[in-house]
């Protein structure tokens, strides 16, 4: 079973997107960020976020985290931004009684995007 | 081989998504995910059947459009499609009546020439011209009224608000758009209790949604609350009052923000009011109409307060 079905596939990320949403938006170290974005839009966006972090189907490349963070890497995001999230992320799988071995899988990938994420 | 009809052509689509399909043919359709998650890809269906896959995932209000996703879409029969609101039809329609809500709201129905399919809360664009238009919320019902209400509210210096108000007279015909946008009522979904909270002509969507809703039985709460600034800004108190006797899970709230009102009204932002009356979102869908500040706040603090993003609608303006 690939990760994303262990964590529970679609039905989990359903779950997992107003959880983290949550989270993010209360999270005063990068809510600015989010502060101009339409937030029922995002809704879906989030759900693309978090099914390619917990290893599901997805077909976008580094370049398109780079294209697609550039103008938030323009606005200062950083390292400690980054960090933010990983720990939104594991905080929403803890939540969601996800075991420690898969949070720390999903933690691996959404890792991985770091450096197109922030434009290194 | 089913075959694709987008913008007059037809393309054969052999085991492809409608996405791929019409990518490789040159169009240009905005996708991101590719995958069935972001939604960037929505098209809608004008004919065929469409694959359960192509709408998992999204509103019930866009399922029942016949919005789907392109990028999960392997179509097994002919399909006709287009991307959304790019063929919105132009109808035209009679002005019936044009009343006073109040000092600034005029009620206008209007009697389309055609028949007009639309949920109460879509909006119309309502053409002043060939190249101006603005768009309005329908407070109608398809199932309780047999023609279009609008409320208009006269915008200082509006071009349109203003001609609707000084120039438009019963009789004239005007031209109006198909209807759109993914505010209205769908029967039997899982969010039991209704909130809807509109500021000045932000009523317009929502008593059409209420009535709605309460026509096809609706059984769980729905609380609307109507803020102003004063009284005087406030319409259909009346109607709405006579409504909420009639319906004893339907809950009226008047709010007044800028005068201490009468004690059948509440004093305060519309907002305020509302997280004092229902600090638990849980398990609600929202509605919101009106003034874009109160909108956007409204969005976050319905989430904040327990809402699921997927069951906020919202129409700012
Ligand atoms: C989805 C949706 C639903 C809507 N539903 C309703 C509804 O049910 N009822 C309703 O009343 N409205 C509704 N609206 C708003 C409506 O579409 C119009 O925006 C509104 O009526 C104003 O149009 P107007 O032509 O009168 O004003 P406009 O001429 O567009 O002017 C709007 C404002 O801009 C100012 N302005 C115009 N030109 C300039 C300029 N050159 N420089 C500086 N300022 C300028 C005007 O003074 C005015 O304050 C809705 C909007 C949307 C998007
Ligand atoms: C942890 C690794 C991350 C991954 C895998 C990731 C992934 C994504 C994806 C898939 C999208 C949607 C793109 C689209 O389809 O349009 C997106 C958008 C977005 N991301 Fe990230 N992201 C990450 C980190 C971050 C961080 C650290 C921030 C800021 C604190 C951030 C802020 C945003 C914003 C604001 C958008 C929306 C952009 C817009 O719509 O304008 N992301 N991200």
């Amino acid at each position: 079973m690939s990760l994303y079905e262990e964590i529970g596939g679609e039905a989990a990320v359903n779950a997992a997107v107003d959880i983290f949403y949550r989270k993010v938006l209360r999270d005063t170290s990068i809510n600015h960020f989010f502060a101009d974005v339409d937030m029922v839009r995002q809704a879906a966006k989030q759900k693309a976020f978090l099914t390619m972090a917990f290893g599901g189907p997805h077909s976008y490349t580094g370049e398109d985290m780079r294209k697609g963070h550039a103008h938030l890497v323009a606005r200062g995001l950083n390292d400690s931004h980054f960090d933010a999230v990983m720990e939104n992320i594991a905080a929403t799988l803890t939540e969601l009684n996800v075991p420690a071995n898969l949070i720390a899988q999903a933690a691996a990938i959404a890792e991985s995007t770091r450096n197109d994420v922030l434009g290194k | 081989m089913p075959n694709i009809l987008y913008a007059g052509q037809t393309y054969t689509c052999e085991g492809q998504s409608v996405l791929d399909c019409l990518t490789a043919q040159g169009i240009s359709i905005p996708s991101s995910c590719r995958a069935g998650s972001c939604q960037t890809c929505l098209m809608c269906a004008v004919s065929g059947t469409l694959p359960e896959l192509s709408q998992r995932g999204l509103k019930p209000t866009l399922v029942v459009q016949h919005y789907f996703k392109a990028c999960s879409c392997y179509p097994e029969t002919d399909l006709e499609v287009q991307l959304p609101n790019t063929a919105l039809g132009k109808f035209d329609a009679q002005v019936v009546s044009l009343d006073a809500l109040n000092d600034e709201i005029i009620g206008v129905r209007l009697r389309p020439i055609s028949p007009f399919p639309y949920q109460a809360g879509q909006f119309i664009n309502l053409y002043q011209n060939d190249s101006t238009a603005r768009c309005y919320s329908l407070a109608s019902v398809p199932s309780i009224d047999d023609t279009l209400h609008l409320h208009v509210r006269r915008v200082p210096n509006g071009v349109v608000s203003n001609w609707i108000a000084d120039q438009l007279k019963v009789g004239d015909t005007v031209a109006i758009s198909a209807a759109s946008g993914d505010c209205f009522y769908v029967a039997g979904q899982a969010a039991p209790n209704m909130l809807l909270i509109g500021t000045g002509s932000g009523l317009a969507p929502l008593y059409g949604i209420v009535r709605d809703a309460l026509q096809q039985g609706h059984q769980g709460d729905i609380s609307l609350y109507h803020g102003s600034t004063q009284v005087s800004g406030l319409y259909l108190v009346e109607a709405l009052r006579n409504l909420a006797q009639a319906h004893p899970n339907f809950h009226y709230t008047p709010c007044v923000s800028d005068e201490t009102p009468p004690a059948d009204y509440r004093h305060g932002m519309v907002l305020d009011v509302v997280l004092k009356d229902l600090p638990d979102l849980k398990g609600y869908r929202v509605f919101l109409c009106g003034n874009p500040n109160m909108v956007k706040a409204a969005q976050q603090e319905a989430f904040f307060a327990g809402a699921s993003l997927r069951d906020i609608f919202a129409d700012p303006f």
